[in-house]
């Protein structure tokens, strides 16, 4: 047993190293696991997108399972996801709501114009201080709030038809109930 | 002279690599500062802290638009006073440890902290082990016969000590 435990010991280890780097082949750095999952959402007041003489804050989230959705006009990615999320709307399944990040109010204006709109409301985060809030680093991200208003899932990057069905509408479901 | 020019490009060459690197272009906007250990101070503190776009760069150091953004924030939160932790922890509740360059030493981090002393302590054991298995190999046993066999052969040699 002892002859073949010299074979085996350094067999095992590079097995573990191998194991180790297929699994880092898969992991992508720039996902980083936020804190406030599980917790309660930042508070904000905004103006909203569509009117700077109205405000919409953390309040109106209250009471239903909303999606919160970090977009903006400068961010490549977020309008290959645009498609996926007026699609999302479509279903009624969730509200979305949407934060403007450090963008010009006109140009999304214009964008929602013509990409179709689907958040129920948008609040404008001119500054990003709201973003930082929230610990935004990279649009787009989408946060999903339950009806007492705790963050329950944090999704950084485009949405696809395959992540809203595998982890997001699961989840949901699973919140409303 | 002449004899020279061929060698120009080389000495420009080697200038170039031999100078110090260009001081790292900051960027630290224009935010003032009453007292130069003030100043340090900021630096040190956000030079403690990643930034989550380049996230091999610390917060003094990155350029990304959120970096900027951070650095004006962690300037206005030192400006009214907050203390070094507040600063800090201001940015892990939003961003999570990662912001950290110098992690937390907590459950889910023990392995960074301690692995490389428990890889120390399995390679002295191993190094123990080899060592104490080597002190065991006893000298091949021999018969009377053999041994006298042995002193035959190694004849005179054997009396000179111990240069054989």
């Amino acid at each position: 047993m002892a002859r073949y435990l010299r074979y085996l010991v350094p067999l095992a280890i590079f097995a573990l190293l191998v194991a180790f780097l297929y699994r880092g082949l898969s992991l992508d750095p720039k996902l980083v696991p936020s804190p406030l999952v599980g917790k309660p959402m930042p508070t904000f007041t905004l103006t909203r997108l569509d009117n700077p003489d109205v405000t919409i804050s953390d309040a109106d989230f209250k009471g239903k399972v909303t999606l919160l959705n970090v977009w903006a006009t400068w961010c490549v990615s977020c309008r290959r996801e645009h498609e996926t999320l007026v699609q999302l709307a479509k279903t009624g399944q969730v509200d979305i709501y949407g934060l403007n990040y450090k963008d010009n109010r006109e140009e999304a204006n214009r964008w929602l114009a013509k990409l179709g709109n689907p958040y129920v409301a948008n609040a404008f985060d001119s500054d990003g201080r709201v973003g930082i809030d929230w610990g935004v680093y990279g649009a787009p991200e989408t946060f999903i709030i339950d009806r007492e208003g705790i963050i329950r899932h944090k999704h950084i990057g485009p949405l696809t038809i395959e992540i809203i069905n595998d982890e997001i509408l699961p989840l949901v479901d699973k919140l409303k109930s | 002279m002449n004899a020279m020019k061929p060698l120009i490009p080389l000495i420009l060459l080697l200038l170039v690599i031999a100078s110090p690197p260009l001081p790292a272009a900051v960027t630290l906007e224009s935010f003032t500062f009453p007292s130069k250990a003030e100043e340090q101070h900021f630096k040190d503190v956000i030079g403690q802290l990643r930034c989550l776009v380049c996230q091999n760069e610390t917060l003094a150091d990155s350029d990304a638009d959120l970096a900027h953004d951070l650095r004006a924030e962690v300037y206005e939160m030192m400006k009214s006073g907050k203390s070094d932790q507040e600063v800090i922890d201001f940015l892990v509740n939003r961003y999570g440890d990662f912001v950290l360059y110098n992690p937390p030493v907590k459950p889910s981090t023990y392995l960074i902290w301690y692995g490389p002393f428990v890889l120390l302590a399995i390679a002295a054991l191993l190094l123990i082990r080899a060592v104490g298995r080597q002190r065991q190999v006893r000298e091949p046993e021999i018969s009377a016969e053999e041994r006298k066999r042995l002193e035959k052969l190694l004849g005179d040699d054997a009396g000179k000590g111990k240069q054989g």
